[in-house]
């Protein structure tokens, strides 16, 4: 099937080398159990690049995107975040969630409160914002994310795409100064997935520093400054999504290439 | 590509399917139709229908005459004392309700003095007040907590007495009703948050807190509650101090509230496992602490979805309240039994645990319905 749309206009680039880096990763290592799931992982993440992870399932570009906000705990190595370095030390770590705002495939809104609430609750809990600027935080966000009349709704009653762009909206009402995505899409009917990529085209724009796994590559072409691709718990290539996809260099990446665009 | 498929307008007939919807058969719905799918459904289910039918009717005429048509309702107290011959002719075919109107007052309040009979009345009207405002949520705020405590005060000084000119009662001499309700409500209420605390201690993963809570919940379910009673009743005053000593109600207090709350922290241990893991992560991701996480996202969504066994047990536990017999304290069951120990008045159980089993359904039916409508607002927002 050939495009006979033109390919959306690259955003430009507002990765700044001046400040030190957002997210580094040193020699990282993890293992669950036996497993060695994340083998002498290396990235560094610019204030303001937009990186996407990709790589085939099983090869830990979760695990390496979820060990930086510690929801897993690396056995080795250091992970600096905002040049606060992860450790056990539980204020260090409150202080690097205030600032790195996560999306998950799994929307996972809380289904017993409202939408509007779903996103004031961090701001006034952790942010101790009075809960009517709070609320104009939340409504803002929920318009920029193009659902603003949902905001007395639960959860339940939206539909994935919304639920994802609530889960933004959410995220960034915690004003953070990195954002995560955990494979945002690969919950969604492709009907869907246009709004909520859509979105994250327009937050890109906005110049927030961004890690994203994704399997959508076209996504990748418009927005990321870099892409990483990760097998088997290693790092295997990074560069330009023109040098990832138009030019592989190993063979993981070219069979992993010819798997996924096959038909492209 | 082969045209298998056909554009058909919705509506249009396709070849062997009638045009216009037909209304189903009249034997198929409405009343009818339930009766013939449920009741009748076959010979076998034919003939079990109306045999049980026959038994049920048989048994509601046998009831009515026994509790209304050949019941003796009161018999004449002359200084001998009752006089139960009316009642002892019927042998057994009519109930003799004259226990109840004699007995009365004795099996709802025990022992307490007579002219003072108010003030325990007063009390269990206090209880079910507090049971109506701690029922409606519009009244679940902190202030709810100091609307207990005066209830509670409340509650020991009119059973006390001994200041604001009422007469001093000593404990031994409380009974009935208001002692069930004692010790079921504030074993209930200081038992829950005890069991919430003990769950999320299973779950921590701090290894003397767990270990802590682990053994308190094995070691509690590992004895019935009449060995803890024991225990408390008998074990306790000897590893007290010389000369002090704790009432014998607030032994049995304690003693209940350990035991419902190791129970109730394994069903609220139930519902906290049941929640998806994504709510404790997204809740971590956005920085809320332990405490906030606990409060704000996860106990409100556990809790809502263990409310039939959390009822079950509260159920259940109101009416354990009755083994406090064996430590020799008068509720409701006790002293319905003692009613019937006068010679005048034995025989005639029946009657007398009919009456209690009344009063026990009247408050066990009600949390029941209670939990429903309460399950049905709380997950109002799981409907479309």
């Amino acid at each position: 099937m050939s495009e006979t749309a033109a390919a959306p206009a690259q955003i430009a680039s507002a990765a700044r080398t001046d400040a030190p880096p957002a997210i580094v990763l040193d020699k990282v290592n993890k293992w669950f159990g036996a497993l060695h799931v994340l083998r002498d992982v290396n990235l560094q993440v610019a204030t303001g690049e937009r990186v996407v992870v990709c790589g085939p399932s099983g090869s830990g570009k979760s695990t390496t995107i979820r060990c930086i906000n510690r929801l897993e705990t690396h056995q080795e190595g250091k992970i600096l975040v905002d040049g606060i370095e992860l450790t056990d030390d539980v204020k260090a770590l409150d202080a690097i969630r205030r600032e790195v705002g996560m999306v998950f495939q799994s929307f996972n809104l809380f289904p017993h409160l409202t939408v509007l609430e779903n996103c004031t609750l961090a701001p006034i809990w952790v942010r101790r914002m009075p809960k009517k600027d709070a609320e104009e935080l939340a409504m803002e966000y929920l318009t920029r994310v193009k659902i603003p009349e949902q905001a007395k709704k639960y959860p339940g009653q939206l539909s994935g795409g919304q639920q994802q762009r609530v889960a933004i909206a959410r995220a960034l009402c915690m004003k953070p100064k990195i954002m995560l995505f955990d494979e945002p899409t690969s919950a969604l009917d492709p009907e869907m997935i246009k709004e909520v990529l859509d979105t994250m085209v327009m937050l890109a724009s906005t110049g927030m520093t961004m890690i994203c796994v994704t399997h959508e590559m076209g996504f990748a072409r418009q927005v990321a400054d870099r892409v990483v691709f990760m097998d088997r718990g290693e790092v295997v290539e990074v560069g330009t999504p023109d040098q990832v996809f138009n030019d592989p260099k190993t063979d993981r990446l070219k069979l992993f290439l010819s798997q996924i665009l096959r038909g492209h | 590509m082969s045209d298998i498929t056909q554009k058909i307008e919705l509506g249009t007939s396709v070849a062997g399917v009638p045009e216009a919807p037909r209304s189903p058969p009249m034997s198929a719905i409405g009343p009818i139709g339930w009766l013939r799918a449920n009741l009748f459904s076959g010979w076998l289910s034919t003939a079990v229908t109306l045999l049980l039918a026959y038994l049920l009717v048989r048994w509601a005429i046998g009831f009515v005459d026994w509790a209304f048509l050949n019941a003796v309702w009161t018999v004449p107290v002359t200084a001998q004392g009752a006089q139960t011959q009316a009642c002892r002719q019927l042998h057994g075919a009519g109930a003799c309700w004259a226990v109840i109107a004699e007995k009365h007052r004795f099996i709802l309040f025990g022992t307490y003095p007579f002219e003072e009979h108010w003030r325990p009345a007063v009390v269990c009207v206090i209880f079910v007040a507090l049971y109506a405002v701690s029922a409606m949520r519009r009244f679940w705020r902190w202030e709810l907590a100091l609307v207990w405590v005066a209830a509670l005060v409340a509650i020991g000084v009119l059973m006390w007495g001994g200041i604001l000119g009422m007469l001093y009662v000593p404990q031994e001499r409380w009974g009935g009703l208001p002692i069930t309700l004692i010790l079921a409500t504030f074993g209930l209420a200081f038992a829950f948050p005890l069991s919430i605390l003990v769950a999320l201690g299973r779950r921590s993963q701090l290894p003397a807190i767990k270990a802590l809570c682990v053994l308190y919940v094995e070691l509690i379910r590992g004895v019935p509650l009449i060995s803890l009673l024991f225990m408390a009743s008998v074990m306790f005053p000897l590893f007290l101090p010389e000369g002090m000593n704790i009432d014998k109600l607030l032994r049995a207090q304690i003693a209940i509230i350990l035991f419902a709350a190791a129970y109730l922290a394994e069903v609220v241990r139930g519902g906290l496992q049941a929640l998806p893991k994504g709510q404790y992560e997204a809740a971590d991701a956005m920085g809320l602490s332990y405490w906030q996480k606990t409060g704000l996202i996860i106990l409100p969504q556990a809790l809502r979805l263990v409310i039939p066994p959390l009822v079950n047990t509260f159920i259940g536990f109101f009416k354990d309240t009755s083994l406090v017999l064996i430590i020799g304290i008068f509720d409701l069951l006790t002293a319905g039994k003692t009613a019937i120990v006068e010679p005048a008045w034995q025989g005639f159980g029946v009657e007398v645990y009919v009456t209690v089993g009344v009063i026990y359904f009247c408050f066990c039916f009600a949390m029941s319905k209670y939990s429903q409508g309460l399950e049905a607002e709380l997950n109002r927002h799981r409907r479309r």
